[in-house]
């Protein structure tokens, strides 16, 4: 098949999506040995959470073996997975599609 | 005497984690710079890949890449609150008197003790014994796991007193 006239190069492809705007989010995952008491702890302090979201989160991790926790730029993610690391929490960041 | 077992179990902790800590690469730039790089793989003994956890779960370039960049500050981050409990340990026994930032050091160095544990003890389920336990109830699996749970007792209690 030959190519058409050139037309078709001005199309912006409507579903091209840059990397900055897909959100990122912080997935905690279920750990036998973290105490229900502790995660709470750490989403409180360390994440901000009001205390019934997050006891919410740690039963949502420990009953469904994982939940994302916040959400926000790559950066962000980032540097929550790091606190949650120094915590003991074992934490990973993942692109919210 | 219980402050003796916790002192040695973190000073154990902080013995894997230089262990770690002295097989990262030696970089030019990092030497220039000041800022220490890690390795990029998970360390193949499994305490520590616990303690040390990747940043992401599928993306192994992505994990490596942040591994370089952040396991120097977390190793550094988990030897400091480990240093912090050490120091705060009354020489010859007592009552120990925790201010709010000493507390939190014990609760994560205590969690990374119990974190390690775990592993050694391959606990698996979130409230049942570890097989080796129930294989050999009488075994050095059961002391090492009544000082474990004992732990966890610890941490509890510290974390209800921080909440309140």
């Amino acid at each position: 098949m030959t190519s058409s006239a050139p037309l078709t190069e001005q199309v912006i492809d409507t579903d091209e999506v840059t990397a900055a705007d897909v959100p990122w989010v912080t997935i905690v995952w279920n750990d036998p040995v973290n105490l229900m008491s502790y995660v709470t702890y750490i989403f409180t302090s360390v994440l901000g959470h009001p205390r019934p979201r997050a006891e919410k989160l740690m039963l949502d991790v420990h009953r469904k073996g994982r939940a994302t926790v916040s959400s926000g730029t790559r950066e962000q993610m980032e540097a929550d997975v790091a606190k949650l690391h120094g915590a003991g929490l074992w934490a990973t960041m993942a692109q919210d599609k | 005497m219980e402050a003796s077992v916790i002192a040695d179990l973190v000073d154990q902790v902080r013995q894997l984690l230089a262990a770690r800590r002295a097989e990262q690469p030696t970089d030019p730039l990092a030497t220039l710079t000041g800022m220490a790089v890690g390795q990029d793989t998970p360390p193949t003994d499994p305490a520590l890949a616990r303690l040390l956890p990747d940043f992401h779960a599928s993306d192994v370039d992505m994990a490596g890449g942040l591994r370089v960049l952040h396991e120097p500050d977390l190793i550094a981050a988990k030897d400091a609150d480990a240093v912090t409990l050490l120091d705060s340990l009354p020489r010859g026994g007592g009552t120990v008197r925790l201010d709010e930032p000493t507390a939190q050091a014990w609760l994560r160095a205590l969690n990374d003790v119990r974190l390690a544990m775990g592993v050694r003890l391959d606990i698996t389920d979130d409230d049942e014994e570890p097989a080796a336990l129930i294989a050999d109830p009488e075994g050095p699996t059961a002391a090492m796991y009544h000082t474990y749970r004992w732990l966890s007792g610890v941490q509890d209690s510290l974390v209800t007193a921080l909440m309140d």
